[in-house]
């Protein structure tokens, strides 16, 4: 089994079950906020006066129980953590409304959620912080247009996880954030003790076992290690509808039946069609891209792919298009497999690389200053450009009008059908 | 015939709460299932959004056309509510409740600090609701949503979120501490 679900992965009503899982997840989310006591406000208020520190302990003993569950599960082939929603990164709004929610917290007494367990159970203040929650919303709507670009790409550094902030292994972070949590545990026990004069002797003992068995699962974290990019690319399974059936093909196999592989007319016809969003990823060497490119086509090296893997994962999965191109196809599928492998969505090669690009646009071209290259070895350009003027020939961006018509197979399949647009509060 | 006094249905006088870790514990193994059988985490501030939004939406679909924000959640023939944030937002509030109701601690009252007045518990609950349900907004998620999901699936702004609500709420604190003890 392949987890998450792609079922699962968003609500529609083809499927009713959805609402009735994500449904379920709200319950017991609810039913576990309440038994907690998060229903009343000087319970969660307390938290800051230092005189009893509950926020903090069932806050971080569910991040450490789901994040060693997780990457448990990550690690053992069971879940796809490319496919889980990682909330993307915004410094400069996520610290501004940090503060801001942090200021909302200590006057009103609650967070979002918890307000919905106090006014369920009657409490008037949890109904009065929803209801100011309802304006809060609304004002934010009708305010961010005022600061649109700054929310939109202040410190934005997409799919970030802190494994890549520190450069460590995952499960090392793991295991680090364990030991944080359980020393901060024991500190938040020792504040109860003298500022909320708590006698701790009559605290249950069964919280050492507790502390224990997090810190071995921890550490199985660790040894478990996390799946390379080869398995990950081996376990890779397409779907694509072929005369009404589905079949499933690995990756290989989708190379070998040259089914990721367009052709320049579908690659550039692609650009035209409203219902993508289709990006160029060129991953030939700065010196090629710069003699000869498509408009609007991403250089992105070969080394340099891991460093862009975030941002192409917050790219919208549903319908974002991605089109790989080497001068011919070798160093393309290179980079198709990795991405590929890394759970990027929709990515196809242009078949024969800019090389047949050049030979299918540049016949009409007149701008066009490019002699064949004889003898050109493998994925190198075949052509000598006099100067380097990246896009600026006719053929780097085909008349649409010109070429209205053009007749080739269409191979682009969208693949996913689900928008992270929506993920985590937002 | 003997006379037998009937157990009530549900408990009249309120239950304990569970202990923290056990709580925590038990959040920790919903979050897990969350994010394995859906990839999607817990959260509640985005539906907010999307409620507010929906009702705009039905008076004024002009207005949300040229609002930015408001184009993303419910522009053209987008049902703002279509999303699986709506679901979870409701389903929280019947899990409170049913919480509420197992635990005998279903009661109309006010949770506040010993020296202020119903009245101004309201108020500054309503004030720190618009606050918190602002920056929520701002931050792209609130403490289910950035600091809980995120802090869990190891994301690097979740993170800095988290320790900027803490930061907002400790330091404010102190200046605040009538509204509490």
């Amino acid at each position: 089994m392949n987890f998450p679900l792609p079922e699962f992965i968003s609500v529609s009503a083809s499927n009713p079950w959805t609402y009735v899982v994500f449904g379920l997840i709200g319950f017991a989310f609810g039913y576990t906020l309440e038994m907690s006591g998060f229903g009343d406000s000087r319970k969660l208020a307390a938290q800051f006066y230092f005189t009893e520190l509950t926020v903090l302990k069932v806050m971080f003993t569910a991040i450490v129980t789901a994040m060693v569950l997780l990457f448990g599960a990550v690690g053992l082939g069971i879940l796809n953590f490319n496919q889980v929603w990682v909330n993307p990164t915004y410094l400069s709004s996520g610290i501004l409304g940090g503060l801001i929610m942090g200021v909302g917290f200590i006057i009103g007494g609650f967070c979002p959620t918890t307000s919905l367990a106090s006014a369920s159970t009657g409490k008037i203040d949890g109904m009065f912080f929803m209801l100011g929650g309802f304006v809060g919303a609304f004002l934010f709507g009708e305010t961010e247009v005022l600061f649109d670009n700054w929310y939109a790409n202040s410190g934005y550094f997409g799919r970030v996880t802190l494994d890549q902030v520190f450069n460590l292994p995952v499960g090392a972070v793991v295991l680090l954030v364990v030991l944080m949590a359980l020393f901060m545990f024991w500190g938040a026990e020792q504040l109860e003790r003298i500022f909320g004069k708590k006698d701790l002797s009559k605290e249950p003992k069964l919280r050492f076992a507790g502390a224990g068995a997090l810190f071995a699962a921890a550490v199985a974290v660790v040894l478990i290690g996390s799946p390379s990019i080869e398995d990950k690319y081996n376990a890779l399974i397409f779907t694509r509808a072929e005369n009404e059936q589905q079949i499933a093909y690995s990756a290989d196999e989708m190379l070998e039946n040259r089914l990721v592989f367009i052709s320049p007319a579908e690659a550039f016809k692609a650009r035209y069609d409203q219902t993508i969003n289709l990006i160029y990823l060129d991953v030939r060497a700065e010196a090629d891209y710069n003699l000869y490119h498509i408009e609007d086509a991403v250089n992105a090296p070969q080394n340099r792919l891991a460093e862009i893997l975030p941002v192409l994962l917050v790219e919208p999965p549903a319908n974002s298009v991605f089109i790989l191109m080497s001068n011919d196809e070798t160093a393309a599928v290179e980079a198709w497999k990795f991405l590929a492998a890394s759970a990027v969505p929709n990515v196809y090669i242009l078949e024969g690389g800019i090389n047949n690009w050049i030979t299918f646009f540049g016949k009409e071209d007149e701008t066009l200053a490019a002699r064949p290259k004889p003898g050109a070895g493998d994925d190198e350009l075949a052509f000598i450009f006099p100067a380097a003027l990246g896009d600026r020939y006719e053929s780097c961006s085909p008349d649409p009008v010109k070429y209205e018509t053009l007749e080739f197979e269409q191979k682009i399949k969208l693949q996913l059908k689900r928008d992270k647009s929506g993920g985590g509060c937002g | 015939m003997t006379t037998q006094t009937r157990k009530p249905l549900f408990p009249t006088s309120p239950k304990p709460f569970v202990h923290p870790y056990f709580g925590g514990m038990v959040l920790g193994i919903v979050l897990f299932l969350a994010l394995l059988l859906t990839g999607n985490g817990l959260g509640s501030s985005g539906a907010t959004s999307r409620f507010v939004t929906a009702l705009t939406d039905a008076f004024a679909p002009e207005h949300v056309d040229r609002t930015p924000y408001l184009l993303k959640l419910a522009g053209g023939d987008k049902n703002p509510l279509d999303d699986w944030i709506v679901p979870v937002y409701i389903g929280a509030l019947l899990g409170g409740f049913a919480s509420g109701l197992l635990n005998g601690r279903l009661k109309f009252e006010t949770t506040k600090g010993p020296n202020i007045s119903n009245r101004t518990r309201w108020l500054m609950s309503f004030l720190g609701g618009v606050i918190f349900l602002y920056g929520a907004r701002m931050a792209r998620g609130c403490t289910s949503g950035q600091a809980l999901t995120g802090g869990t699936t190891l994301s690097a702004g979740s993170w800095v979120v988290m320790f900027a609500i803490f930061g907002g709420a400790y330091g404010l604190a102190y200046f605040v501490r009538k509204l509490w003890n």
